[in-house]
């Protein structure tokens, strides 16, 4: 659209920080949770789960639990074995890779404690729940595998013995064998200097405020489901095939959901039973979880344990890079859980020019609850490591940790530049986002500061943390997930429907919950089309409405969903302008285009898109054999990922009678290439903040040595409140991405990818002088006064307690939080 | 039992079972739906309403406790189409994301500021320690408490809920139910 001119910057839409339309019915309670709603003869749906991780189920008796008031069904893994199909796994990352059956209710064994063994339908959620407590399971116990070394070891008992091994599959990158670097092992063995280490990812509960909850409305030509899920559309592609219903006769609704980060990418075991008993008693059945039995079941995140190597010459040029990793997927392969990790193997080479690069993974069954995406999926792991032991060589080679990354980015002029992992980075400005955030920071004083306290053998003690982040994210081309044995595309697709009024529906095949498309995407419109930000619907997350989509995940939704708005509303354009051409009798080449007005070019001729799309609507006067309207639809599929990067600096004292760790500073300049919406991004970064600093700082799922959950509560497992968090600096730099026509590279993900490392290096780098060279997250006080007084063994290492149970006494520092144990 | 309790400015009276919580009074039998639940052990504050002009959490109420009482939910804070001020802050400051804690955020919000009418970002935080956001990280939040604050000098409570001043003569910072503090 070579003619479309650009409206003035001040009257621009994208780059405004809109107020969101989406707030409107959140602060006044008009919401739509899945939970509220209410069908006429509505049934509730409640699950028996296994208290145990490992056993074969013996003999389970319901009979007294059909005799309860209001219950109409009761169900064992047996009733539903010839129906429920298995749970999918669309990532099967190698040809080999072993994958259990996984059954939505467990038939003969329990893998993981919280599995659903049974289920009950009653006329009242509580019912249902009182029934449960009258079905008596029996379980014959099997050997628990928890710990991953353990489970690859030769004589290892089995999760699954049928698939003769606990091990999943290995997938390996190395960039001799791809062509995109050197022999890793010959290049450390050349080196200087070698860094190794073993970093312990720990397990996470995405943990998103709204419980998940699921409505299914039978009729006999269709059913309608109603999830809180991130994913309408991958969940009716799969509902369809797991359990044989015709795609066609499935609609799936997301209505307003209340956050996800990955959790609600899920094809869950509760949406499959929920839709299997609505269709048995032909009745609308609800499913809505308890905070218990989300953190239960619902999947985990992390845990991998990562043994990195790094090679260097003495002058601090990085030489080679090797990475082991032990993934742990839990019990079972949900939806994308072997490829969770695989991400990661892009990513740990990070923003530095290594020569030589291995990645090996290997995924491993335990008996616990299925991990799978979470905020950042494989991405934080990754730049966790990276960024811990540059500083760990930093210490080695006696650099300064900022100058040790200076010596190795890949300079601004490099670009684009093609990684030894075989990514090319399409732009980004290393040194602008870092003289930003030091700058900010005060970073020289607080070095100062650091030497004095030093040297004063002052009993807190000040550390900086650096995390010079990248990260690969609007998944993603489709080509390239292909290449990557994903069973999916990675496309985005948007509709606009033009209405005689004037006014605008955009469908778009994202889902958002929480991230605030709905605002977005009507500035990208509103500028794009020359229409009021008002006049624009954005409809959203049901698959009638919106048939076509990917949905949301992978900081995707505006580097590619967004783009294939800006095409629609090019197509749009292109059709208006042979409409008007038409009606003002002039050649389509003299006709421009600007603020929503076609003129004819050294004419007063005009006519408003409006006047235009009436002519098309009524179709009274249109160019031979045009068809009336001027509706359209693009699908954008991106050639490239994009890669946002930034620098973030945490400053942290460390109390180190106590192990206490207090967030004094926290700035970060993070460079998400274009901006629609300032505001909505800064909120995005904030909240990737929280969950990053919350891994390094609180967070932990835990289990005992049965493979109970023991964090299964908000009191137990420590989701950060308003106290235990800083105030947070932020600043951009805006380097467009070159991959996609708006410039944008997507920021869901970006807070908490760089963010844990930063914390945790601040620590590392507070203790250093003390012998300390590492914590292992989450750093509660208890961690890290073990490792200042090298007490590794002899004393157990207990979770904090939980949030928000107002014990905090106001007078007390709000780091101590944590420290309960 | 039978119980009446007055919810947004009206009465309400119905039977329930005595184990039934506020919470599910709220959402079940009288479609007050902009109050939800989150967690199952009174952490995380979703539910927060105020029960006689006091926060609570709905969770940790149970409905025959309200009997005779007075609720405000999320619902009833509007005035003749305005906007509370703490909910027209939230939205001038953008201090929610999903929105699924909103309602009880800024019940508690409210119940802070008629405490400390002019709460520094430290108080604010602690105030709002038993509501758990998991979008926000909480900056934004902290954020529009303050610019309500500062709108709405000198306290939000008598004049933004129907509840009878009389009633917050004495009024202790001390909560039932396990409200925010």
């Amino acid at each position: 659209m070579t003619a479309t001119a650009e409206p003035e910057a001040s009257d621009r839409e994208v780059g405004k920080a809109r107020l969101r339309k989406e707030d409107a019915r959140l602060i006044t309670g008009a919401t739509r949770w899945t939970d509220n709603m209410q069908l006429t003869g509505m049934l509730h749906m409640a699950l028996l789960r296994s208290p145990v991780a490992h056993a074969r189920i013996t003999a389970i008796d319901v009979t007294e639990a059909v005799k309860m008031p209001g219950v109409l069904m009761v169900l064992t893994g047996q009733d539903v074995a010839a129906e429920q199909g298995s749970l999918p796994c669309a990532w099967p990352i190698t040809e080999d890779m072993l994958a259990p059956p996984a059954p939505s209710l467990a038939v003969d064994r329990v893998n993981f404690a919280g599995e659903a063994v049974a289920l009950v339908v009653a006329r009242s959620a509580a019912e249902a729940h009182d029934a449960l407590a009258a079905i008596d399971v029996d379980y014959d116990d099997l050997p628990v595998v928890l710990d991953m070394e353990r489970a690859v070891a030769d004589d290892a008992d089995l999760v699954h013995p049928d698939l003769g091994s606990n091990k999943s599959a290995t997938w390996i990158f190395d960039s001799a064998e791809a062509g995109t670097g050197a022999d890793v092992d010959q290049a450390l063995a050349d080196s200087e200097v070698v860094v190794e280490r073993t970093f312990r990812q720990q397990r996470l509960i995405p943990a998103f405020m709204e419980p998940r909850s699921v409505v299914v409305d039978p009729s006999p030509d269709s059913v309608t489901m109603w999830s809180a899920t991130q994913v309408p559309h991958i969940l009716r592609w799969m509902l369809s095939a797991v359990l044989g219903i015709p795609e066609q006769q499935i609609r799936v609704i997301a209505p307003d959901v209340g956050g996800g980060f990955g959790g609600k990418l899920q094809v869950t075991p509760e949406e499959v039973l929920t839709l299997v008993v609505a269709r048995r008693l032909g009745k609308p059945v609800k499913w809505t979880e308890t905070r218990t039995e989300s953190m239960l079941s619902a999947h985990h995140g992390r845990d991998q344990l990562q043994r990195i190597t790094v090679g260097a010459s003495r002058d601090g040029k990085v030489t080679g890079l090797k990475v082991d990793l032990l993934a742990d997927m839990g019990a079972y392969l949900r939806l994308v859980t072997p490829g969770v990790p695989i991400l990661g193997a892009f990513m740990f080479n990070a923003i530095y020019k290594f020569p030589a690069y291995r990645f090996t993974c290997t995924n491993v069954f335990t008996n616990k609850v299925p991990t799978d995406a979470y905020r950042g999926a494989g991405r934080p792991e990754a730049t966790f490591a990276i960024e811990r032991i540059m500083d760990e060589l930093a210490a080695e080679l006696g650099l300064d940790p900022m100058d040790l990354r200076e010596r190795n980015w890949i300079k601004h002029d490099e670009f684009p530049f093609t990684t030894v992992a075989g990514l090319t980075y399409d732009s980004g400005h290393y040194e602008a986002a870092t003289d930003r955030a030091k700058e900010l920071f005060g970073y020289d004083a607080l070095r100062r500061e650091q030497s004095e306290r030093r040297a004063n053998g002052d009993p807190v003690q000040l550390g900086i943390g650096i995390s010079t982040y990248t990260e690969m994210c609007g998944l993603a081309p489709s080509r390239v997930l292909g290449a990557l044995r994903y069973a999916a595309g990675g496309w985005e697709h948007a509709a606009l429907r033009m209405l005689p009024t004037g006014k605008v529906e955009l469908i778009t095949g994202t889902s958002p919950h929480g991230q605030g498309h709905v605002t977005a995407w009507s500035q990208i419109v509103a500028d794009r089309l020359g229409v009021p930000f008002e006049d624009v619907e954005v409809l959203h997350g049901d698959t009638r409405v919106s048939h076509r989509g990917m949905d949301s995940y992978g900081s995707r939704s505006l580097a590619v969903g967004g783009v294939a708005v800006v095409l629609a509303a090019d197509k749009v354009l292109a059709k208006a302008r042979t409409v008007a051409a038409h009606l003002m009798e002039a050649g389509e080449g003299d006709v421009e285009f600007a603020a929503g007005k076609f003129t004819v070019r050294g004419t007063s001729t005009a006519l408003s898109l409006g006047d235009v799309v009436v002519a098309a609507h009524v179709a009274h006067n249109l160019p031979d054999g045009m068809e009336p309207g001027l509706d359209a639809e693009a699908t954008f599929d991106p050639d490239n990922f994009s890669y946002p990067h930034g620098t973030h600096l945490c400053a942290t004292e460390v109390d180190t009678r106590t192990g206490a760790v207090k967030i004094r500073s926290y700035v970060c300049v993070d460079d998400v290439g274009k901006v629609v919406n300032p505001m909505i991004v800064e909120g995005q970064v904030h909240g990737g903040l929280a969950q990053g600093i919350a891994q390094a700082l609180y967070e932990e799922a835990v289990h005992d040595e049965y493979g109970t959950l023991t964090t299964a509560t908000l009191a137990d497992y420590l989701l950060p409140s308003a106290v235990d968090l800083p105030h947070f600096t932020t600043d951009r730099t805006e380097t467009p991405a070159l991959s996609n026509p708006l410039g944008v590279k997507g920021v869901g993900e970006a807070g908490t990818i760089a963010s844990t490392p930063a914390v945790v290096n601040s620590i590392v780098d507070a203790l250093r002088h003390m012998g300390v060279d590492d914590v292992e997250m989450p750093c509660t006080p208890m961690r890290v006064w073990k490792a200042i007084n090298r007490r590794g063994d002899a004393v157990p290492t207990t979770p904090g307690a939980g949030g928000g149970l107002g014990s905090v006494n106001v007078d007390d520092q709000a780091h101590a939080r944590g420290g309960a144990e | 039992m039978r119980i009446t309790v007055t919810v947004d400015g009206v009465d309400y009276s119905d039977e329930v079972e005595p184990r039934t919580l506020l919470v599910h009074h709220l959402r079940e039998r009288l479609g007050k739906t902009g109050t939800v639940v989150g967690c199952d052990t009174s952490n995380c504050g979703a539910c927060t309403v105020h029960l006689d002009g006091h926060s609570v959490k709905s969770c940790a109420v149970l409905a025959v406790q309200a009997d005779g009482r007075e609720v405000t939910t999320v619902e009833g804070l509007a005035r003749e189409g305005r906007l509370h001020p703490v909910q027209q802050a939230f939205h001038r400051n953008h201090a929610l994301q999903c929105g699924f804690c909103t309602p009880g955020m800024i019940m508690q919000a409210i119940d802070l500021l008629a405490d400390n009418p002019d709460p520094d970002e430290d108080e604010v935080r602690h105030g709002l320690e038993g509501n758990l956001c998991r979008c926000t990280g909480y900056q934004n939040i902290v954020r529009a408490v303050r610019d309500a604050a500062r709108q709405m000098r000198p306290g939000a409570g008598p004049d933004a809920e129907r509840v009878d001043e009389a009633k917050l003569v004495g009024r202790t910072p001390t909560h039932t139910g396990g409200g925010g503090e």
